[in-house]
Protein backbone atom coordinates (compact mmCIF):
# COMPACT_ATOMS: atom_id res chain seq x y z
CA UNK A 1 0.00 0.00 0.00
CA UNK A 2 1.77 3.07 -1.24
CA UNK A 3 0.35 6.41 -0.32
CA UNK A 4 1.54 9.33 -2.39
CA UNK A 5 1.18 12.23 0.04
CA UNK A 6 1.46 14.74 -2.76
CA UNK A 7 -1.86 13.45 -4.08
CA UNK A 8 -3.45 13.48 -0.63
CA UNK A 9 -2.29 17.07 -0.24
CA UNK A 10 -3.67 18.11 -3.63
CA UNK A 11 -7.10 16.67 -2.87
CA UNK A 12 -7.03 17.93 0.72
CA UNK A 13 -6.40 21.55 -0.25
CA UNK A 14 -8.95 21.46 -3.04
CA UNK A 15 -11.56 20.12 -0.62
CA UNK A 16 -10.79 22.62 2.13
CA UNK A 17 -11.00 25.39 -0.44
CA UNK A 18 -14.34 24.16 -1.74
CA UNK A 19 -15.75 24.01 1.82
CA UNK A 20 -14.90 27.67 2.17
CA UNK A 21 -16.29 28.42 -1.27
CA UNK A 22 -19.66 27.04 -0.26
CA UNK A 23 -21.98 28.24 2.46
CA UNK A 24 -21.76 25.09 4.60
CA UNK A 25 -18.46 25.92 6.27
CA UNK A 26 -19.61 29.39 7.29
CA UNK A 27 -23.04 28.28 8.46
CA UNK A 28 -21.59 25.52 10.62
CA UNK A 29 -18.89 27.72 12.11
CA UNK A 30 -21.09 30.72 12.76
CA UNK A 31 -23.97 28.74 14.26
CA UNK A 32 -21.59 26.77 16.43
CA UNK A 33 -19.89 29.96 17.60
CA UNK A 34 -23.18 31.68 18.43
CA UNK A 35 -24.63 28.76 20.35
CA UNK A 36 -21.44 27.78 22.12
CA UNK A 37 -20.70 31.40 22.91
CA UNK A 38 -24.18 31.84 24.30
CA UNK A 39 -23.92 28.75 26.50
CA UNK A 40 -20.48 29.74 27.68
CA UNK A 41 -21.42 33.30 28.65
CA UNK A 42 -24.68 32.13 30.23
CA UNK A 43 -22.91 29.90 32.69
CA UNK A 44 -20.16 32.44 33.07
CA UNK A 45 -22.28 35.42 34.03
CA UNK A 46 -25.49 33.96 35.42
CA UNK A 47 -24.28 31.10 37.50
CA UNK A 48 -20.89 32.60 38.06
CA UNK A 49 -19.15 29.43 37.19
CA UNK A 50 -16.25 29.50 34.83
CA UNK A 51 -16.05 25.92 33.81
CA UNK A 52 -15.38 24.21 30.56
CA UNK A 53 -16.52 20.86 31.88
CA UNK A 54 -20.08 22.08 31.53
CA UNK A 55 -19.32 23.29 28.10
CA UNK A 56 -17.84 20.08 26.71
CA UNK A 57 -20.29 17.97 28.69
CA UNK A 58 -23.28 19.96 27.45
CA UNK A 59 -25.73 17.62 25.80
CA UNK A 60 -26.94 20.25 23.38
CA UNK A 61 -23.47 21.21 22.21
CA UNK A 62 -22.58 17.58 21.64
CA UNK A 63 -25.82 16.82 19.84
CA UNK A 64 -25.44 19.82 17.58
CA UNK A 65 -21.85 19.13 16.66
CA UNK A 66 -21.86 15.37 16.34
CA UNK A 67 -25.32 14.67 15.04
CA UNK A 68 -26.12 17.70 12.90
CA UNK A 69 -22.97 19.55 11.88
CA UNK A 70 -20.73 16.64 11.01
CA UNK A 71 -23.25 14.99 8.67
CA UNK A 72 -23.83 18.43 7.12
CA UNK A 73 -20.12 18.78 6.47
CA UNK A 74 -19.57 15.27 5.10
CA UNK A 75 -22.80 14.80 3.13
CA UNK A 76 -21.39 16.14 -0.11
CA UNK A 77 -17.89 14.68 0.02
CA UNK A 78 -18.50 11.72 -2.28
CA UNK A 79 -22.19 12.18 -3.15
CA UNK A 80 -21.51 15.30 -5.15
CA UNK A 81 -18.63 13.66 -7.02
CA UNK A 82 -20.87 10.75 -7.91
CA UNK A 83 -23.68 12.99 -9.04
CA UNK A 84 -21.47 15.22 -11.20
CA UNK A 85 -19.54 12.27 -12.63
CA UNK A 86 -16.30 13.73 -11.28
CA UNK A 87 -15.66 10.54 -9.33
CA UNK A 88 -14.90 8.91 -12.67
CA UNK A 89 -12.46 11.73 -13.38
CA UNK A 90 -10.68 11.25 -10.05
CA UNK A 91 -10.58 7.47 -10.30
CA UNK A 92 -9.02 7.55 -13.76
CA UNK A 93 -6.29 9.93 -12.66
CA UNK A 94 -3.10 8.46 -11.19
CA UNK A 95 -4.59 8.72 -7.69
CA UNK A 96 -5.37 5.71 -5.54
CA UNK A 97 -8.71 5.23 -3.79
CA UNK A 98 -7.06 5.62 -0.39
CA UNK A 99 -5.34 8.87 -1.33
CA UNK A 100 -8.69 10.23 -2.39
CA UNK A 101 -10.39 9.06 0.82
CA UNK A 102 -7.64 10.52 3.02
CA UNK A 103 -7.73 13.85 1.22
CA UNK A 104 -11.48 14.13 1.69
CA UNK A 105 -11.48 12.77 5.23
CA UNK A 106 -8.81 15.09 6.58
CA UNK A 107 -10.32 18.14 4.91
CA UNK A 108 -13.61 17.50 6.75
CA UNK A 109 -11.69 16.93 9.98
CA UNK A 110 -9.87 20.21 9.46
CA UNK A 111 -13.12 22.07 9.15
CA UNK A 112 -14.36 20.58 12.45
CA UNK A 113 -11.11 21.43 14.21
CA UNK A 114 -11.42 25.02 12.97
CA UNK A 115 -15.01 25.07 14.23
CA UNK A 116 -13.80 23.97 17.67
CA UNK A 117 -11.19 26.70 17.76
CA UNK A 118 -13.33 29.20 19.76
CA UNK A 119 -13.18 26.86 22.75
CA UNK A 120 -9.50 27.69 23.02
CA UNK A 121 -10.50 31.34 23.35
CA UNK A 122 -12.92 30.45 26.15
CA UNK A 123 -10.10 28.66 27.91
CA UNK A 124 -7.84 31.66 27.60
CA UNK A 125 -10.57 33.97 28.93
CA UNK A 126 -11.13 31.78 31.96
CA UNK A 127 -7.43 31.43 32.60
CA UNK A 128 -7.24 35.20 33.08
CA UNK A 129 -9.85 35.07 35.81
CA UNK A 130 -8.58 32.25 37.89
CA UNK A 131 -6.67 29.02 38.00
CA UNK A 132 -7.91 26.42 35.60
CA UNK A 133 -6.83 22.85 35.12
CA UNK A 134 -5.04 22.57 31.83
CA UNK A 135 -5.18 18.80 31.40
CA UNK A 136 -8.96 18.26 31.47
CA UNK A 137 -9.42 21.03 28.94
CA UNK A 138 -6.87 19.56 26.61
CA UNK A 139 -8.15 16.02 26.89
CA UNK A 140 -11.75 17.16 26.52
CA UNK A 141 -10.80 18.94 23.36
CA UNK A 142 -8.91 15.87 22.19
CA UNK A 143 -11.94 13.73 23.02
CA UNK A 144 -14.15 16.03 20.97
CA UNK A 145 -11.76 15.85 18.05
CA UNK A 146 -11.51 12.05 18.25
CA UNK A 147 -15.25 11.69 18.44
CA UNK A 148 -15.63 14.06 15.48
CA UNK A 149 -13.02 12.04 13.60
CA UNK A 150 -15.08 8.90 14.12
CA UNK A 151 -18.35 10.52 13.07
CA UNK A 152 -16.71 12.13 10.04
CA UNK A 153 -15.68 8.61 9.05
CA UNK A 154 -19.31 7.55 9.26
CA UNK A 155 -20.42 10.58 7.26
CA UNK A 156 -17.81 10.10 4.53
CA UNK A 157 -18.70 6.43 4.23
CA UNK A 158 -22.45 7.10 3.96
CA UNK A 159 -21.81 9.80 1.38
CA UNK A 160 -19.87 7.31 -0.73
CA UNK A 161 -22.98 5.12 -0.92
CA UNK A 162 -25.37 7.55 -2.56
CA UNK A 163 -25.31 10.33 -5.07
CA UNK A 164 -28.04 12.15 -3.19
CA UNK A 165 -26.70 14.57 -0.58
CA UNK A 166 -29.97 14.74 1.32
CA UNK A 167 -30.09 10.97 1.73
CA UNK A 168 -26.45 10.99 2.79
CA UNK A 169 -27.25 13.64 5.40
CA UNK A 170 -30.30 11.91 6.85
CA UNK A 171 -28.73 8.48 7.04
CA UNK A 172 -25.57 9.90 8.63
CA UNK A 173 -27.67 11.78 11.18
CA UNK A 174 -29.49 8.59 12.12
CA UNK A 175 -26.32 6.54 12.50
CA UNK A 176 -24.51 9.26 14.44
CA UNK A 177 -27.59 9.67 16.59
CA UNK A 178 -27.62 5.96 17.29
CA UNK A 179 -23.99 5.94 18.47
CA UNK A 180 -24.49 9.16 20.36
CA UNK A 181 -27.62 8.10 22.22
CA UNK A 182 -26.61 4.52 22.87
CA UNK A 183 -24.59 5.67 25.86
CA UNK A 184 -27.55 7.52 27.33
CA UNK A 185 -29.81 4.51 26.90
CA UNK A 186 -27.64 1.90 28.57
CA UNK A 187 -30.28 1.45 31.26
CA UNK A 188 -32.47 -0.48 28.88
CA UNK A 189 -29.89 -3.20 28.32
CA UNK A 190 -29.71 -6.24 30.60
CA UNK A 191 -27.07 -5.65 33.30
CA UNK A 192 -24.88 -8.47 32.10
CA UNK A 193 -24.47 -6.82 28.69
CA UNK A 194 -24.03 -3.28 29.87
CA UNK A 195 -20.24 -3.44 30.09
CA UNK A 196 -20.00 -4.70 26.53
CA UNK A 197 -22.30 -2.05 25.11
CA UNK A 198 -20.72 0.55 27.27
CA UNK A 199 -17.42 -0.02 25.51
CA UNK A 200 -19.09 0.46 22.15
CA UNK A 201 -20.73 3.76 23.01
CA UNK A 202 -18.98 6.96 22.22
CA UNK A 203 -20.31 8.54 25.38
CA UNK A 204 -18.35 6.30 27.67
CA UNK A 205 -15.08 7.12 25.97
CA UNK A 206 -15.78 10.81 25.76
CA UNK A 207 -16.52 10.95 29.48
CA UNK A 208 -13.49 8.87 30.16
CA UNK A 209 -11.05 11.05 28.26
CA UNK A 210 -12.60 14.30 29.52
CA UNK A 211 -11.34 13.59 33.03
CA UNK A 212 -7.87 14.66 32.00
CA UNK A 213 -6.21 11.32 31.58
CA UNK A 214 -5.64 9.71 28.21
CA UNK A 215 -6.57 6.08 28.48
CA UNK A 216 -5.09 3.86 25.79
CA UNK A 217 -8.40 1.96 25.53
CA UNK A 218 -10.07 5.18 24.48
CA UNK A 219 -7.51 5.79 21.79
CA UNK A 220 -7.80 2.20 20.58
CA UNK A 221 -11.57 2.52 20.44
CA UNK A 222 -11.54 5.68 18.38
CA UNK A 223 -8.72 4.72 16.05
CA UNK A 224 -10.19 1.32 15.30
CA UNK A 225 -13.59 2.90 14.62
CA UNK A 226 -12.01 5.50 12.34
CA UNK A 227 -10.01 2.90 10.44
CA UNK A 228 -13.11 0.74 10.13
CA UNK A 229 -15.20 3.54 8.60
CA UNK A 230 -12.39 4.44 6.18
CA UNK A 231 -12.08 0.78 5.23
CA UNK A 232 -15.82 0.64 4.53
CA UNK A 233 -15.46 3.74 2.34
CA UNK A 234 -12.73 2.05 0.35
CA UNK A 235 -14.90 -1.03 -0.11
CA UNK A 236 -17.75 1.21 -1.21
CA UNK A 237 -15.57 2.91 -3.83
CA UNK A 238 -14.39 -0.46 -5.07
CA UNK A 239 -17.95 -1.69 -5.38
CA UNK A 240 -18.08 -0.09 -8.84
CA UNK A 241 -15.90 -2.99 -9.91
CA UNK A 242 -18.25 -5.71 -8.72
CA UNK B 1 2.30 3.65 -27.25
CA UNK B 2 -0.47 1.38 -28.24
CA UNK B 3 -3.63 -0.11 -26.93
CA UNK B 4 -4.16 -3.83 -27.13
CA UNK B 5 -7.54 -5.30 -26.30
CA UNK B 6 -7.73 -9.08 -26.28
CA UNK B 7 -10.92 -11.10 -25.88
CA UNK B 8 -12.51 -8.44 -23.74
CA UNK B 9 -15.84 -9.36 -22.19
CA UNK B 10 -17.88 -7.36 -19.72
CA UNK B 11 -21.05 -8.36 -17.95
CA UNK B 12 -23.15 -6.02 -15.83
CA UNK B 13 -24.86 -8.62 -13.71
CA UNK B 14 -26.56 -10.75 -16.32
CA UNK B 15 -26.37 -8.16 -19.05
CA UNK B 16 -23.63 -8.72 -21.59
CA UNK B 17 -22.29 -5.29 -22.51
CA UNK B 18 -19.10 -6.24 -24.34
CA UNK B 19 -18.82 -9.62 -26.00
CA UNK B 20 -15.33 -10.98 -26.62
CA UNK B 21 -13.84 -8.12 -28.60
CA UNK B 22 -10.22 -7.82 -29.68
CA UNK B 23 -8.45 -5.01 -31.45
CA UNK B 24 -5.24 -3.07 -31.43
CA UNK B 25 -4.55 0.61 -31.90
CA UNK B 26 -1.09 1.84 -32.79
CA UNK B 27 0.66 5.13 -32.28
CA UNK B 28 -0.44 7.73 -34.77
CA UNK B 29 -3.80 6.10 -35.29
CA UNK B 30 -7.05 7.88 -34.64
CA UNK B 31 -9.64 5.22 -34.12
CA UNK B 32 -13.31 6.07 -34.44
CA UNK B 33 -15.57 4.00 -32.27
CA UNK B 34 -19.00 3.83 -33.84
CA UNK B 35 -22.14 2.15 -32.71
CA UNK B 36 -25.73 2.70 -31.67
CA UNK B 37 -26.60 3.58 -28.08
CA UNK B 38 -25.88 0.75 -25.69
CA UNK B 39 -23.52 -0.99 -28.10
CA UNK B 40 -20.69 -1.14 -25.56
CA UNK B 41 -18.54 1.81 -26.68
CA UNK B 42 -18.52 3.61 -23.36
CA UNK B 43 -18.05 0.39 -21.41
CA UNK B 44 -15.00 -0.51 -23.49
CA UNK B 45 -13.59 2.96 -22.91
CA UNK B 46 -14.21 2.73 -19.18
CA UNK B 47 -12.28 -0.53 -19.09
CA UNK B 48 -9.36 0.88 -21.06
CA UNK B 49 -9.22 3.85 -18.68
CA UNK B 50 -9.16 1.48 -15.65
CA UNK B 51 -12.45 2.78 -14.25
CA UNK B 52 -14.10 -0.62 -14.60
CA UNK B 53 -12.44 -4.03 -14.60
CA UNK B 54 -13.15 -6.49 -17.42
CA UNK B 55 -15.14 -9.62 -16.61
CA UNK B 56 -12.64 -11.53 -18.69
CA UNK B 57 -10.01 -10.75 -21.27
CA UNK B 58 -7.13 -8.39 -21.16
CA UNK B 59 -6.40 -4.76 -21.98
CA UNK B 60 -2.90 -3.41 -22.26
CA UNK B 61 -1.81 0.19 -22.70
CA UNK B 62 1.84 0.49 -23.76
CA UNK B 63 2.17 -3.15 -22.76
CA UNK B 64 0.95 -2.45 -19.21
CA UNK B 65 -2.04 -4.39 -17.97
CA UNK B 66 -4.90 -2.09 -16.92
CA UNK B 67 -5.91 -4.29 -14.03
CA UNK B 68 -2.55 -5.19 -12.59
CA UNK B 69 -0.95 -1.80 -12.79
CA UNK B 70 -3.78 0.64 -13.17
CA UNK B 71 -1.96 3.66 -11.71
CA UNK B 72 0.84 3.34 -14.29
CA UNK B 73 -1.72 3.12 -17.07
CA UNK B 74 -3.57 6.17 -15.77
CA UNK B 75 -0.37 8.24 -15.95
CA UNK B 76 -0.26 7.61 -19.70
CA UNK B 77 -3.91 8.35 -20.31
CA UNK B 78 -6.00 11.34 -21.09
CA UNK B 79 -9.68 10.61 -20.72
CA UNK B 80 -12.73 12.68 -21.48
CA UNK B 81 -15.74 10.78 -20.11
CA UNK B 82 -19.11 11.02 -21.78
CA UNK B 83 -20.64 13.20 -19.08
CA UNK B 84 -17.68 15.61 -19.10
CA UNK B 85 -17.06 15.80 -15.35
CA UNK B 86 -16.40 19.34 -14.17
CA UNK B 87 -16.53 21.20 -10.86
CA UNK B 88 -18.98 23.97 -11.55
CA UNK B 89 -17.86 26.05 -8.60
CA UNK B 90 -14.24 26.21 -9.76
CA UNK B 91 -12.75 28.63 -12.22
CA UNK B 92 -11.25 27.28 -15.44
CA UNK B 93 -7.69 27.90 -14.24
CA UNK B 94 -8.30 26.41 -10.78
CA UNK B 95 -9.85 23.33 -12.31
CA UNK B 96 -7.02 22.77 -14.76
CA UNK B 97 -4.43 23.37 -12.02
CA UNK B 98 -6.17 20.77 -9.85
CA UNK B 99 -6.31 18.23 -12.66
CA UNK B 100 -2.68 18.89 -13.56
CA UNK B 101 -1.62 18.31 -9.95
CA UNK B 102 -3.58 15.05 -9.86
CA UNK B 103 -1.86 14.03 -13.05
CA UNK B 104 1.42 14.35 -11.18
CA UNK B 105 2.72 17.32 -13.14
CA UNK B 106 5.45 19.02 -11.05
CA UNK B 107 4.30 22.22 -9.40
CA UNK B 108 6.81 24.33 -11.32
CA UNK B 109 5.35 23.24 -14.66
CA UNK B 110 1.64 23.40 -13.85
CA UNK B 111 1.22 27.05 -14.76
CA UNK B 112 2.93 26.69 -18.15
CA UNK B 113 0.99 23.53 -19.03
CA UNK B 114 -2.30 25.05 -17.98
CA UNK B 115 -1.72 28.24 -19.97
CA UNK B 116 -0.74 26.18 -22.98
CA UNK B 117 -3.97 24.18 -22.76
CA UNK B 118 -6.03 27.34 -22.33
CA UNK B 119 -4.45 28.73 -25.48
CA UNK B 120 -4.77 25.53 -27.50
CA UNK B 121 -8.41 25.02 -26.54
CA UNK B 122 -9.34 28.67 -27.07
CA UNK B 123 -10.35 29.27 -23.46
CA UNK B 124 -8.46 32.53 -23.04
CA UNK B 125 -11.53 34.79 -22.53
CA UNK B 126 -13.02 32.35 -19.99
CA UNK B 127 -10.02 31.58 -17.82
CA UNK B 128 -11.20 33.42 -14.70
CA UNK B 129 -14.85 32.41 -15.01
CA UNK B 130 -16.62 29.78 -12.94
CA UNK B 131 -17.09 26.65 -15.04
CA UNK B 132 -20.79 26.53 -14.13
CA UNK B 133 -21.38 29.79 -15.98
CA UNK B 134 -19.80 28.63 -19.26
CA UNK B 135 -21.75 27.56 -22.33
CA UNK B 136 -21.80 23.91 -23.28
CA UNK B 137 -19.19 24.37 -25.98
CA UNK B 138 -16.76 26.03 -23.58
CA UNK B 139 -17.41 23.34 -20.99
CA UNK B 140 -16.53 20.74 -23.59
CA UNK B 141 -13.30 22.58 -24.33
CA UNK B 142 -12.45 22.61 -20.64
CA UNK B 143 -13.06 18.85 -20.65
CA UNK B 144 -10.70 18.42 -23.59
CA UNK B 145 -8.07 20.59 -21.93
CA UNK B 146 -8.43 18.40 -18.85
CA UNK B 147 -7.85 15.25 -20.89
CA UNK B 148 -4.79 16.57 -22.67
CA UNK B 149 -3.03 18.57 -19.97
CA UNK B 150 -0.61 15.79 -19.05
CA UNK B 151 0.37 15.36 -22.70
CA UNK B 152 -0.75 11.72 -22.61
CA UNK B 153 0.41 9.00 -24.99
CA UNK B 154 -3.12 7.69 -25.22
CA UNK B 155 -6.23 9.82 -25.56
CA UNK B 156 -9.67 8.34 -24.93
CA UNK B 157 -12.46 10.71 -25.89
CA UNK B 158 -16.08 9.73 -25.37
CA UNK B 159 -18.11 11.90 -27.75
CA UNK B 160 -15.70 14.82 -27.73
CA UNK B 161 -17.66 17.16 -29.99
CA UNK B 162 -21.12 16.79 -28.48
CA UNK B 163 -22.71 20.13 -27.80
CA UNK B 164 -20.32 22.16 -29.91
CA UNK B 165 -21.32 24.49 -32.72
CA UNK B 166 -20.12 23.70 -36.27
CA UNK B 167 -17.12 26.05 -36.07
CA UNK B 168 -16.02 24.61 -32.77
CA UNK B 169 -16.48 21.08 -34.09
CA UNK B 170 -14.09 21.80 -36.94
CA UNK B 171 -11.58 23.37 -34.56
CA UNK B 172 -11.74 20.44 -32.17
CA UNK B 173 -11.46 17.93 -35.01
CA UNK B 174 -8.37 19.67 -36.32
CA UNK B 175 -6.95 19.69 -32.83
CA UNK B 176 -7.55 15.97 -32.46
CA UNK B 177 -6.04 15.30 -35.88
CA UNK B 178 -2.97 17.32 -35.01
CA UNK B 179 -2.53 15.53 -31.71
CA UNK B 180 -3.26 12.17 -33.26
CA UNK B 181 -0.03 12.21 -35.23
CA UNK B 182 2.08 11.49 -32.19
CA UNK B 183 -0.49 9.81 -29.95
CA UNK B 184 -2.89 6.94 -29.91
CA UNK B 185 -6.45 8.25 -29.99
CA UNK B 186 -9.77 6.49 -29.57
CA UNK B 187 -12.88 8.57 -29.95
CA UNK B 188 -16.45 7.47 -29.84
CA UNK B 189 -19.18 9.26 -31.66
CA UNK B 190 -22.65 9.02 -33.12
CA UNK B 191 -21.80 11.45 -35.87
CA UNK B 192 -20.64 9.52 -38.89
CA UNK B 193 -19.25 12.47 -40.78
CA UNK B 194 -17.01 13.03 -37.79
CA UNK B 195 -15.41 9.67 -38.31
CA UNK B 196 -14.85 10.42 -41.95
CA UNK B 197 -13.36 13.80 -41.11
CA UNK B 198 -11.07 12.83 -38.25
CA UNK B 199 -10.36 9.14 -38.03
CA UNK B 200 -8.03 7.03 -40.08
CA UNK B 201 -9.67 3.87 -38.85
CA UNK B 202 -13.16 2.86 -37.78
CA UNK B 203 -14.50 0.13 -35.57
CA UNK B 204 -18.23 -0.37 -35.66
CA UNK B 205 -19.57 -2.11 -32.62
CA UNK B 206 -23.05 -3.48 -32.15
CA UNK B 207 -24.55 -5.39 -29.25
CA UNK B 208 -21.11 -5.74 -27.70
CA UNK B 209 -19.49 -7.22 -30.80
CA UNK B 210 -17.19 -5.71 -33.41
CA UNK B 211 -19.04 -5.83 -36.72
CA UNK B 212 -16.55 -3.90 -38.83
CA UNK B 213 -12.96 -2.79 -38.53
CA UNK B 214 -10.96 -0.89 -41.12
CA UNK B 215 -10.37 2.45 -42.79
CA UNK B 216 -13.44 4.29 -44.01
CA UNK B 217 -12.46 3.47 -47.61
CA UNK B 218 -12.12 -0.21 -46.81
CA UNK B 219 -15.50 -0.26 -45.15
CA UNK B 220 -17.09 1.44 -48.12
CA UNK B 221 -15.52 -1.06 -50.48
CA UNK B 222 -16.69 -3.95 -48.35
CA UNK B 223 -20.25 -2.82 -48.09
CA UNK B 224 -22.63 -4.48 -50.50
CA UNK B 225 -24.13 -1.18 -51.63
CA UNK B 226 -24.32 -0.68 -55.42
CA UNK B 227 -22.75 2.21 -57.25
CA UNK B 228 -25.13 4.93 -58.24
CA UNK B 229 -24.80 7.62 -60.88
CA UNK B 230 -27.17 10.54 -60.96
CA UNK B 231 -27.53 11.88 -64.47
CA UNK B 232 -29.08 15.09 -65.69
CA UNK B 233 -29.67 15.68 -69.41
CA UNK B 234 -31.40 18.50 -71.28
CA UNK B 235 -35.04 17.66 -72.05
CA UNK B 236 -34.61 18.00 -75.82
CA UNK B 237 -34.23 14.24 -76.28
CA UNK B 238 -36.41 11.15 -76.14
CA UNK B 239 -36.20 10.09 -72.57
CA UNK B 240 -37.58 6.57 -73.06
CA UNK B 241 -35.12 5.57 -75.75
CA UNK B 242 -32.26 7.07 -73.71
CA UNK B 243 -33.34 5.02 -70.69
CA UNK B 244 -33.50 1.87 -72.78
CA UNK B 245 -30.03 2.30 -74.21
CA UNK B 246 -28.61 3.18 -70.80
CA UNK B 247 -30.09 -0.02 -69.46
CA UNK B 248 -28.27 -2.02 -72.12
CA UNK B 249 -24.86 -0.79 -70.92
CA UNK B 250 -22.55 -3.27 -69.24
CA UNK B 251 -22.79 -3.53 -65.44
CA UNK B 252 -25.98 -1.49 -65.27
CA UNK B 253 -28.68 -3.12 -63.18
CA UNK B 254 -31.43 -0.59 -63.26
CA UNK B 255 -32.26 2.81 -64.67
CA UNK B 256 -34.72 4.94 -62.80
CA UNK B 257 -36.31 8.09 -64.09
CA UNK B 258 -36.45 10.49 -61.17
CA UNK B 259 -38.21 13.59 -62.46
CA UNK B 260 -38.66 16.14 -65.17
CA UNK B 261 -37.51 19.57 -63.94
CA UNK B 262 -39.06 21.35 -66.92
CA UNK B 263 -35.68 21.93 -68.50
CA UNK B 264 -33.99 18.63 -67.87
CA UNK B 265 -34.52 14.96 -67.07
CA UNK B 266 -32.93 13.36 -64.06
CA UNK B 267 -32.06 9.67 -63.95
CA UNK B 268 -30.58 7.41 -61.33
CA UNK B 269 -28.48 4.63 -62.79
CA UNK B 270 -27.70 1.69 -60.52
CA UNK B 271 -24.67 -0.40 -61.34
CA UNK B 272 -22.75 -3.26 -59.90
CA UNK B 273 -20.76 -2.65 -56.74
CA UNK B 274 -17.38 -0.99 -57.16
CA UNK B 275 -17.87 -0.13 -60.84
CA UNK B 276 -17.54 3.43 -62.04
CA UNK B 277 -20.28 3.85 -64.63
CA UNK B 278 -19.61 7.44 -65.52
CA UNK B 279 -17.53 6.89 -68.63
CA UNK B 280 -19.98 4.45 -70.18
CA UNK B 281 -22.94 6.64 -69.29
CA UNK B 282 -21.49 9.82 -70.76
CA UNK B 283 -20.55 7.95 -73.95
CA UNK B 284 -24.07 6.63 -74.27
CA UNK B 285 -25.67 10.04 -73.69
CA UNK B 286 -23.49 11.66 -76.37
CA UNK B 287 -24.07 8.85 -78.88
CA UNK B 288 -27.83 9.36 -78.44
CA UNK B 289 -27.35 13.03 -79.25
CA UNK B 290 -28.59 14.23 -75.86
CA UNK B 291 -27.04 17.16 -73.97
CA UNK B 292 -25.28 16.12 -70.80
CA UNK B 293 -25.81 18.69 -68.05
CA UNK B 294 -24.41 16.95 -64.99
CA UNK B 295 -23.41 13.61 -63.66
CA UNK B 296 -22.48 12.50 -60.19
CA UNK B 297 -21.23 9.19 -58.86
CA UNK B 298 -22.43 8.33 -55.38
CA UNK B 299 -20.58 5.95 -53.13
CA UNK B 300 -22.59 4.16 -50.51
CA UNK B 301 -22.01 6.37 -47.49
CA UNK B 302 -20.79 5.41 -44.09
CA UNK B 303 -24.37 5.96 -42.97
CA UNK B 304 -25.49 3.14 -45.27
CA UNK B 305 -22.78 0.84 -43.98
CA UNK B 306 -23.60 1.72 -40.41
CA UNK B 307 -27.29 1.05 -40.88
CA UNK B 308 -26.59 -2.16 -42.72
CA UNK B 309 -24.28 -3.49 -39.99
CA UNK B 310 -26.17 -2.43 -36.91
CA UNK B 311 -29.66 -3.40 -37.96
Amino acid sequence: MNINFQNVKTIYFKEVKSYFNSAIAYIVMIVFMIISGFLFTMSFFQIGIASLRDFFGNFFIQLMLFVVFIPAITMRSFSEEKKQGTLELLLTKPVSDLELIFGKYFSALTLVVITLFPTVLYFIIISFIGPIAFAPFLTSLLGFILMSAFFIGIGVFISSLTENQIIAFIVSVLICLFFFLMGKLLIIFPPSLVSVFEYLTTDYHLNNISRGVIDSRVLIYYFSMIIFTLFLTKVSLESRKW
Amino acid sequence: MSIKVSNLTKYYGDYLAVDDISFEVKKGEILGFLGPNGAGKTTTMKIITTYLPPTSGKVEVDGIDVEENSLEVRKRLGYLPELNPLYYDMTVTDYLDYVAALDGIPKSQIKTKRDEMIRVCGLEPMRKKDIGTLSKGYKQRVGLAQAMINNPDVLILDEPTSGLDPNQIIEIRNLIKKLGREKTVILSTHILSEVQATCNRVIIINKGKIVADGTTEELQAKSKGESIVTLEVKNNCDRNSLATSLKELRNVNKVEFVRDTGESFIFNIYGQKGVDLREAVSGCVISKGATLLSMQAKQSSLEDIFRELTK
